[in-house]
């Protein structure tokens, strides 16, 4: 019983990180920064709009949500889809009830399958961020750079040409990158990451190669999917901890400036006929505390950008 | 393989020698910080790969790093102001990559204890040269870095050898938090020296209620609570031991901070808890009560 030697070797032991893909520093270095109308709490909401395929791959794993039977998994296809047909104008409809717009991370697959829904958040005047091309189409490491770059331009070039939207965003299908994705995102013009949720505030990210983007705060710990599916906490559960979640917030918002709030949404979860009723528990909250901001992604970046 | 490392002797919980923790407390409470590095692309043990996706794994190395980042702030002004110094169980390569938790921690008096390099580097497979580095590393590297002798170990992302509670009793370790067979410490069988098992509890510790029971926040502060109560009054026969291990990455999520806060509220409101160190728990412990333990456990074994 042995391990090669170079299992007790440390080449990457230095200050900061062992990659090079950010800087490291601490919350209290941060420089404060202010929201319009000095709010304490920026909250975006992003709704995934998502496309997975009945013949999704397992390598190198299938993305959450996707299927899983023998196939033709109908039981997932539909229910998934359920989610972008009616589960979405639920949403849109407790949205509406507050006038907050939506961040939407979309599959450039559903804006192909499904220009209703484009129209849709074009007409609400909702953000797009790309959300690659679809759940079966996973960013991962040690995978072919040229079959990446392919499928970063091809979500991007779509969902603009589609949308006419500019596309300032990014979210990988699973939060799934390579250690190239960076560069991909950076040559097809993207401002913002949502997959490193490393931090309650914006950061920057360099990219192999030359280049930034800003990592925008996306939590997966506060999201719909993993509180209530994951975890499989009650809906009362969840708007309790969003709420727990914005209370603390608040109190740094007073020490140390702005805060985020992210609400990630996944329409077959939270568009759920038992379901909806909760969330709009949970916005008719966040819209009667003071010092709110609702605001999309790039709003939040670009009030962020102009304060570094 | 064996079927049992006769780590320790059986010893039953009812009528053993009563123990008194300073000033007559009946519980002794220590909170472990688990201040962990864990690699974006380390090399992969035969037997444990570190993350379930290739890497980089975004999502779980992202939300460990805003454990140091983010999360580690809130633990320490939380524990700052209840006046509970940390007992941190340390990857050690972190001493290279974030000085500036180490500074906050030695600035406070907290305690260190060695759990391993990083949290993506395993015992399994290492022959006892490896894992001596790995100890003599901890060692070093914690005594250059803040004036302290670690005389702790919880054994990288609890890995372990069937060697390693005999290397660290060789080094001169006080304690190990890698064994829960109970609520007091209890004199462990090594080849030569003296080590104690410390009671450390995996069943209260935030990654194992937050991601394996899937708690919710007020859960996990109900639970603390509850177990501070229940060894309270066990305490009252013979001196129990708390400890609730923490990751910053998970307790240190902005949405189980009040929980986490409330429960630590109510354990230094309390009367009869002696709030301390694992370390001054341990030598405590060696100075009143180690002999009399292993006596009483060699009489029981004989009948």
């Amino acid at each position: 019983m042995t391990l090669p030697k170079e299992y007790l070797e440390y080449p990457l032991r230095r200050y900061g990180y062992d990659h090079d893909l950010y800087d490291w520093a601490m919350m209290p270095q941060r420089k404060p920064v202010t929201w319009p109308n000095g709010a304490k709490i920026a909250v975006w909401v992003a709704t995934e709009l998502e496309f997975f395929a009945l013949d999704q791959p397992a390598k190198p794993f299938k993305a959450p949500g996707g299927m899983v039977t023998p196939y033709p998994d109908l039981r997932h296809f539909t229910t998934r889809d359920y989610g972008n047909r009616v589960g979405i104008q639920r949403i849109w409809d407790a949205l509406d009830r507050h006038k907050i717009k939506s961040s939407v991370v979309m599959n450039s697959k559903v804006a192909e399958r499904y220009p209703y829904l484009v129209k849709k958040i074009n007409e609400r005047g909702d953000e797009i961020i790309a959300g690659g091309v679809d759940m079966s189409s996973l960013h991962y490491g040690g995978m072919d750079d040229a079959v990446e770059a392919t499928q970063v331009k091809t979500a991007t070039d779509t969902l603009r040409k589609l949308s006419g939207q500019k596309v300032r965003g990014w979210l990988s299908p699973a939060k799934s990158e390579s250690f190239n994705t960076l560069k991909h995102l950076v040559a097809n013009g993207l401002d913002y990451v949502c997959d490193w949720s490393s931090d309650d505030m914006p950061f920057e990210m360099r990219a192999p190669g030359g280049g930034t983007i800003i990592a925008m705060p996306h939590s997966p710990e506060l999201s719909d999917r993993k509180i209530i599916i994951d975890n499989k906490h009650n809906e009362d559960e969840y708007v309790e901890q969003i709420q727990d979640q914005f209370n603390w917030l608040s109190k740094e918002a007073d020490r140390y400036g702005g805060r985020i709030l992210s609400v990630p949404l996944v329409p077959y979860i939270s568009g759920l006929h038992f379901r909806v009723k909760y969330l709009n528990q949970m916005l008719d909250w966040l819209a009667s505390q003071k010092g709110v901001w609702f605001a999309t992604g790039s709003e939040i970046l670009d009030a962020w950008k102009k304060q570094q | 393989m064996k079927s049992d490392l006769e780590l320790y002797d059986y010893w039953p919980y009812a009528d053993r020698p009563k123990i008194v923790w300073p000033n007559g407390a009946k519980i002794a409470f220590w909170v472990a910080p688990n201040i962990e590095f864990y690699e974006a692309n380390p090399p992969i043990n035969p037997k444990r790969s570190p993350w379930a996706r290739p890497h980089p794994d975004v999502v779980p190395l992202a939300t460990r790093d805003h454990g140091n980042r983010v999360g580690h702030w809130r633990m320490m002004e939380v524990m700052d102001k209840y006046k509970v110094r940390g007992s941190i169980s340390l990857s050690v390569g972190l001493i290279e990559h974030h000085p500036e938790i180490i500074k906050e921690c030695v600035d406070r008096n907290w305690e260190f204890f060695s759990h391993g390099i990083y949290n993506t580097r395993y015992s399994y497979e290492m022959d006892e040269a490896q894992e001596r580095a790995i100890i003599e590393d901890s060692i070093n590297t914690v005594q250059k870095a803040t004036g302290q002798r670690i005389v702790g170990y919880l054994a990288p992302a609890l890995t372990h050898t069937e060697r390693t509670m005999d290397l660290l009793a060789e080094y001169g370790f006080l304690y190990t938090c890698d064994l829960f067979q109970d609520d007091q410490p209890q004199p462990i069988k090594v080849k030569s020296g003296r080590l104690i098992s410390m009671p450390y509890s995996l069943e209260i510790n935030d990654i194992i209620v937050y991601n394996s029971y899937l708690a919710t926040p007020r859960r996990y502060g109900q639970m603390i609570k509850d177990q501070f109560d229940q060894l309270r009054t066990e305490g009252e026969k013979s001196g129990t031991v708390m400890c609730i291990p923490l990751h910053a990455y998970a307790v240190g999520q902005a949405h189980r901070m009040a929980p986490f806060e409330e429960a630590l509220e109510y354990i230094t409101s309390q009367p009869d808890v002696w709030v301390t160190t694992a370390r001054e728990i341990a030598e405590y412990y060696y100075e009143n009560y180690y002999d009399v333990m292993q006596a009483d456990i060699l009489k029981r074994k004989a009948g």
